[in-house]
């Protein structure tokens, strides 16, 4: 049995997805820009794939724009916010700690141009409130960006009060829900968003491939120039069966919402209930305000990368945010802005399970990470001085 | 995972020496859980010869793997050989690790010596203090490269 868990990493593309994107690579790979019939055909592949993404969003097909995934969305829509702001001489923008480094390291950009950035704490609990943001508005305030659902906790943000917030004060407002969409309800009329980002790797959809929500009225910014593609806002031939792919998908998530929701929640409770029996463990973020499918813990004494590599040998595919998996020195920014020392922090193992997971396998989770965490605890100096009581337990 | 060579995995996977040891005549420990990487190696000497070597380890893959590769290094060894254990050997050793996990082999190296000096002080084995550098401790050094994300 091998357990894919990382699905907050990427997912399979859905058999449905496949189907539908598979006349547009050898039959109707038509140009969606050409006057003759197989562009033409194209073309409406095109838009009925914008009508069927906007409508799983309860958007108008005029405000899709579709993009090359969440971080060219997220980079759009904050430059947007940014240029907008500046043209009124407002050069400060709200975000928080914990984003994605598709929106944090396009604010630092704007740091260094001289925009004034506000992160807001996350709390222990990885949830912002409106009040934090409402608290941080100021006159010169340009656009708040609020990450819908973090993809290493899985913990959900007050969008839709956030959202009522900046209506009241005039400030755009820009949602990453690259880890919401296809997962829980997302409607942009309820949420009060000016703009959302999604990408289709996150719900079964193709790679590389995703979309920018801006409402009407919202003057996009380029972030590639070019052709008169996507209503002169994002240039480059439109790749039609990654566009026709992600409304599949999207399509066939939405349909199934309220049961996929029941049915993954039931497992992750499951699971949270399994690997909560592990002595000095912890589970990060918010018991209730989470998405179905993503459980983040840590387990004390241990490092992530170890336990990753064990459990991959194992069957079980997941993913942790300790220093040597992120490639850097320090852990997870995410797992830090929830202030978790370090030491606990290199501990961490994130599970993403979804409807395509079966309670076998969450069996197989429960079984083989109790066993792989006691095997590295006992080759571990920490937790020889935690046990001997040389070092205090922290969790 | 192709992260690693095959060595590094079988060493990971199975660690040689691994486990703490009642009766070491020298144990050293150096890194820091702050880091992600502690390794504590014990070490026994009979006339001037390593003749048993263990250790623990807090860390990644290459972490242990490069911790069971010194033990089986220098299991054996004079203490004085030993001593002259590189970084460059357990990495070779090992064929070879990413660049940004060089660190591991230099915290085996940095363990032995540690563990090495702790004998000497135990048992009042006179030394040149230069041998051990300033602090066995100091030399673990990472450079804060840019992070990356999955
Ligand atoms: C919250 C969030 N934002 C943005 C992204 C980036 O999306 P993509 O990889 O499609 O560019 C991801 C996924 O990696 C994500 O989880």
């Amino acid at each position: 049995m091998y357990v894919y868990a990382d699905n907050a990493a990427t997912t399979s593309l859905s058999k449905k997805a496949l189907e539908a994107m598979t006349p547009y690579f050898c039959e109707t790979y038509g140009n969606a820009s050409s006057l003759h019939s197989p562009g033409q055909r194209a073309a409406e592949a095109l838009q009925r794939a914008r009508e069927t993404v906007a409508g799983a969003i309860h958007a108008d097909f005029k405000e899709i724009y579709f993009t090359g995934g969440g971080s060219e969305a997220d980079n759009q829509a904050i430059l947007t916010g940014a240029a907008i702001g500046a043209r009124k001489g407002k050069k400060h923008i709200i975000s928080t700690a914990f984003e994605h480094h598709a929106v944090l390291h396009t604010l630092d950009k704007l740091k260094k141009q001289g925009y004034e950035i506000t992160l807001l704490d996350v709390h222990e609990n990885g949830v912002v409130t409106a009040r934090q943001v409402a608290d941080a508005i100021r006159e010169d305030t340009a656009l708040v960006t609020v990450m819908f659902v973090n993809n290493e906790i899985g913990t959900i943000q007050p969008i839709a009060e956030i959202g009522a917030v900046c209506r009241e004060r005039g400030v755009l407002f820009h949602t990453d829900a690259v880890q919401a969409v296809g997962h829980i309800p997302v409607d942009v009329e309820a949420l009060n968003v000016d703009m959302l980002s999604m990408a289709a790797h996150k719900f079964h959809g193709p790679k590389g491939v995703g979309a920018l929500y801006a409402r009407r009225g919202v003057p996009l910014v380029n972030v590639i120039e070019g052709g008169q593609q996507e209503r002169g806002k994002r240039g480059g031939t439109e790749n039609i069966p990654g566009i026709v792919g992600m409304a599949a998908a999207l399509e066939e998530a939405v349909t199934g919402l309220d049961r996929n929701m029941a049915y993954v929640t039931a497992l992750r409770e499951k699971l949270i209930g399994g690997l909560s029996k592990i002595p000095h463990s912890r589970l990060n973020g918010d018991r209730e305000k989470r998405v179905p499918g993503t459980v983040n813990f840590c387990f004390e004494g241990i490092e992530g990368e170890s336990l990753l590599l064990l459990l991959d040998a194992r069957g079980i595919a997941a993913s942790s945010g300790s220093a040597c998996t992120s490639g850097s020195l320090d852990p997870s920014h995410v797992l830090l802005a929830l202030g978790l020392p370090h030491e606990i922090a290199h501990g961490s193992l994130r599970l993403s399970i979804d409807a395509y997971n079966t309670e076998e396998e969450i069996d197989h989770i429960i079984r083989s990470v109790p066993e792989v965490v006691d095997y590295l605890r006992d080759m571990s100096p920490v937790w020889d001085a935690l046990e001997r009581g040389e070092t205090p337990h922290l969790i | 995972m192709a992260l690693y060579s095959d060595k590094v995995m079988d060493h990971f996977q199975h660690p040689r020496n691994v486990g703490k040891m009642e009766d070491a005549d020298g144990i050293g420990e150096v890194g820091n859980a702050v880091c992600g990487d502690i390794m504590r190696m014990y070490i026994k000497v009979r006339d001037g010869i390593i003749t048993d070597v263990s250790f623990i380890t807090f860390g990644c893959g290459s972490a242990i793997a490069s911790s069971s590769m010194a033990t089986e290094m220098i299991k054996g060894m004079p203490i004085e050989k030993a001593l002259e254990l590189s970084n460059k050997a357990v990495a070779e050793a090992l064929d070879g690790l990413p660049a940004h996990k060089l660190h591991c082999s230099v915290l085996a190296e940095e363990a032995v010596r540690a563990a090495v000096k702790d004998y000497y002080d135990k048992h009042d084995i006179a030394y040149d203090p230069a041998i051990f550098g300033c602090d066995v401790a100091c030399a673990h050094q990472h450079d804060h490269d840019a992070p990356a994300e999955a």
